[in-house]
């Protein structure tokens, strides 16, 4: 690939509001990224809890397709097409486990499970 | 064919020297003189593959018998695969022997097993091949190792009919790789190949000595005969390194090619060098150990635990005499020290063996034990026999020892087969007259007659040759050998005595005998039991092999079959040694014949006076009329303390449990302590702190919340973030 080609590829985006760079998503991915944490870290519903866990994760994915188009290959679509397929069936799993849970229970909240206290 | 040979270069390298084509004939002449000097100007031969078929094929046996192991059989299988396999190898050994032409080594090469180069200098190569090198000694070696063998089997398919199944299996299984690994020890063409087979019989001795794994001493005495024979193993085994490091091979043609030119591998003068004389020492130590000399002896007798074919065959035949064979396989080595010190090692320790081992031998009541002890005493003449420069002599000694001992443990295994495990002979007497027992007392006379020396046996023959060369070769040469021929001399009446002792007490007299330990059942009504066809056959078969090793001295040249076999190998000995020694100012080799029938006719009329049977034809001088008392008693009475030492083997194996067994013992103890106490405490205690630790902080920290572990977790990372930041920005 030729310089020339490069540098159009890496061009802004001219938006109505703007020039649209790498660090607009970066910015995105990091505020999708802070959320999930801190919903994590905060809430003690097990469900919310693994919602925030998937935020985390596609900002992750974000973040990667940004990187793959700034650089303009397809490892960062690649990995991101892998994690889709992985956090399908890790969430098929995860929300499988919390009905289970529930059922124990009756309840969702993370703070009712603490057997493993050492 | 393929011609490589030290006479071809030595004649092209004296042609060329001369110049001249006319005077080739006799320079020619001249340097196969000077080859055989050293014995190694044998012409070499490409053999057939299919010689590699000989020890293959028993060790193809060892797996056949292992499948049936696995669908554990029940029949007498293991045995005629066994005896049918060996048979084989024999029969190729005989193919291979008759088609030998009588003067050259035969070579196959099935692989290469090791070759390592390390650089291009003489030394720096390490090559073995799975490779076999047949000359005389090798060949004869075969014949009768193939042969005894597979006789042996068919023996041992009777004799060991009480434990079919797979126990019957186990014991065919190693006798097969038995014969695998003595082949290979013979019939290898490199120092590597020796070892292999050397550990492997090594191997197979101990599982066929600790057959019987559920009686202790047996176990015992399979740990102990591995164990005494690692001690000689270390000699062979740094007598091996060592020629490697000064003769840059292990190979036996290049080995033997590089003696010959006097020289190490890296042009230093042979005869000034310290490794002429300390390789054969060393692999004089391995050869003591296999072969059951000097101080390495103890571990014989005690193997006459395992089966009764098993001692016959590995602990009489054949394997013992591996030792012999490394000895004069290695004979240019120890002939090109010029002091002889090995050799003269050699001489006495052979010597001194011999008379101590028929000492113990005369004042034992187990038969088989005094065979045992015979056997080391045999061994004993075969080193004499190389050690005084009569390799013929000591070979042919191997050979005849091979036949005849086999025969008599035999005949005592047929006892001990019938009776119960009987071998006290003050329990047994008159065999002779017991229904069943006749072909088993003649074989057991015939091998005793060749053991005594009796005139025209085949001991007597090779006997008489290991003597009388001790007295031809002078004093000057092998320090003391005319002292060594005359106390062989004396053991040869030693050893007439102590056998005519086991058959003028055992086979005839008065019939009374009592059930040994094996008996299952009363032994009120206990009735011995003759052996039947397959012990009868091998019995009539072996007495007839002793009569007929008779006859191989009188074939062929000057002495004999086993002579002309010897002179084709590397095994033979230079004539230039100014053997020119006298006895009686006669000929040793042609007044021996008188002096040892003298000294052999003394201890059978010993033998007889003291235990002989009442009217026993031809010899009225016995009183002997019952088994337990003899006219030996009050002298054995008399001189009580020497009688008792004796019968307690001179406490030699207290003496070794006291000074070698029992310090190892005590420091075991020791470091078994320090062990516990020190290395396990320090690791326990570098192991118990994290426990503790984790106790402590494990109490806070591990409080099972999900939410708690998040935290560490996020602020784990949000450290490594920081660190990375500041470190890499």
């Amino acid at each position: 690939m030729t310089d020339a080609v490069l540098m159009l590829a890496q061009a802004d985006f001219p938006t109505p509001m703007g020039v649209l760079t790498l660090n607009h998503y970066l910015f995105v991915s990091t505020a999708m990224f802070a959320l999930g944490l801190i919903g994590f870290m905060t809430r003690r519903n097990l469900i919310i809890m693994f919602l925030c866990t998937e935020l985390m994760f596609q900002a992750a994915g974000l973040a990667l397709i940004a990187f793959g188009r700034y650089h303009l290959n397809f490892d960062g679509q690649t990995f991101v097409i892998f994690i889709l397929t992985i956090a399908a069936a890790e969430a098929a799993m995860a929300l499988a486990l919390v009905v289970l849970l529930f059922r124990r229970r009756e309840s969702l909240d993370a703070d009712l499970w603490a057997e493993l206290k050492g | 064919m393929r011609m490589t040979t030290i006479t071809e270069a030595i004649i092209s390298a004296a042609l060329a020297q001369h110049g001249s084509s006319g005077a080739g004939e006799a320079v020619a002449a001249h340097a196969a003189g000077v080859a055989e000097h050293a014995g190694a100007a044998l012409t070499s031969v490409d053999g057939p593959m299919w010689l590699g078929l000989i020890p293959l094929l028993p060790l193809l046996g060892v797996v056949i018998i292992a499948i049936l192991a696995c669908f554990n059989d029940k029949s007498k299988l293991p045995a005629w695969i066994s005896v049918g396999l060996i048979g084989v190898s024999f029969i190729l050994t005989l193919v291979t022997y008759l088609g030998w032409d009588g003067h050259s080594v035969i070579h196959t090469r099935l692989w290469e097993w090791i070759g390592l180069s390390w650089g291009d200098h003489p030394g720096q190569t390490l090559s073995s091949g799975f490779a076999f090198y047949f000359d005389g000694l090798s060949l004869l070696w075969m014949l009768f190792v193939t042969g005894l063998a597979a006789l042996i089997g068919l023996y041992a398919s009777e004799y060991m009919e009480h434990d079919l199944g797979l126990g019957y299996c186990r014991f065919f299984a190693a006798f097969c790789l038995f014969v695998f690994s003595m082949s290979c020890l013979v019939m290898g063409d490199n120092l590597l190949m020796l070892f292999l087979g050397w550990e492997g019989v090594g191997l197979c001795s101990y599982l066929l000595i600790g057959y019987f794994y559920k009686k202790k001493t047996a176990v015992d005495a399979g740990m102990k005969a591995f164990i005494v024979n690692r001690v000689g193993d270390l000699g062979l085994l740094m007598g091996m390194l060592l020629t490697f490091t000064t003769f840059g091979t292990v190979e036996y043609d290049a080995l033997f090619t590089q003696i010959h030119a006097g020289t190490t591998a890296s042009g230093v003068p042979l005869a000034d060098t310290w490794q002429v004389w300390a390789i054969p020492l060393l692999l004089m130590g391995g050869a003591f150990g296999k072969s059951a000399q000097m101080f390495f002896y103890v571990w014989l007798p005690d193997a006459m635990e395992g089966p009764t074919p098993v001692s016959a065959l590995i602990h009489a035949a054949t394997m013992v005499t591996a030792g012999v064979y490394l000895v004069a396989r290695m004979m240019p080595l120890y002939t090109a020290d010029p002091n002889h010190v090995a050799l003269t090692a050699v001489t006495w320790g052979g010597t001194i063996t011999a008379f101590w081992a028929a000492t113990i031998a005369m004042a034992q009541y187990d038969i088989k034990r005094i065979m045992g002890y015979s056997t080391i005493s045999q061994l004993g003449y075969m080193f004499a026999g190389l050690g005084v420069l009569a390799t013929t002599g000591g070979v042919f000694h191997v050979f005849t020892h091979a036949f005849f001992k086999a025969t008599l443990f035999l005949a005592c295994g047929a006892v001990m087969h019938g009776f119960a495990g009987q071998l006290d002979m003050r329990k047994l007497s008159g065999l002779w007259k017991i229904p069943g027992f006749q072909i088993t007392v003649i074989a057991m006379l015939i091998g005793c007659l060749n053991l005594s020396g009796f005139p025209f046996t085949g001991g007597y023959f090779s006997k008489d040759m290991i003597i009388a060369e001790a007295f031809v070769t002078p004093d000057s040469v092998i320090w003391g050998s005319s002292w060594a021929g005359w106390l062989l001399l004396l053991t040869a009446g030693l050893t007439a005595y102590y056998t005519f002792r086991v058959f003028f007490r055992v086979f005839v007299g008065p019939v009374v005998y009592e059930p040994g330990e094996d008996l299952h059942g009363d032994a009120e009504h206990f009735h011995p039991h003759g052996p039947k066809w397959a012990i009868n056959l091998v019995l009539t078969l072996l007495a007839v092999g002793c009569i007929a090793s008779a006859g191989l001295y009188f074939v062929g040249g000057e002495h004999g079959w086993t002579g002309g076999m010897v002179h084709a190998s590397s095994a033979v000995v230079e004539t230039g040694h100014g053997k020119h020694g006298l006895l009686f100012g006669k000929n040793p080799h042609e007044i021996m014949f008188y002096i040892s029938a003298v000294f052999g006719f003394g201890g059978i009329l010993l033998a007889a006076w003291f235990h002989g049977p009442v009217g026993l034809a031809g010899l009225l001088i016995g009183n002997r009329t019952k088994a337990d008392v003899v006219r030996m008693d009050p002298i054995a009475r008399a001189i009580r303390p020497i009688s008792t030492w004796a019968e307690h083997k001179w406490y030699v194996d207290e003496f070794y449990h006291l000074v070698l067994v029992t310090p190892l013992k005590v420091f075991a103890y020791l470091f078994s302590w320090f062990d516990k106490l020190v290395v396990d405490g320090l690791v326990n205690l570098f192991g118990g702190m994290p426990k503790v630790g984790s106790d402590v902080i494990g109490e806070t920290t591990q409080t099972g919340v999900l939410h708690d572990y998040a935290q560490r977790m996020i602020a784990g990372v949000a450290v490594v973030l920081v660190v990375v930041v500041l470190v890499v920005f």
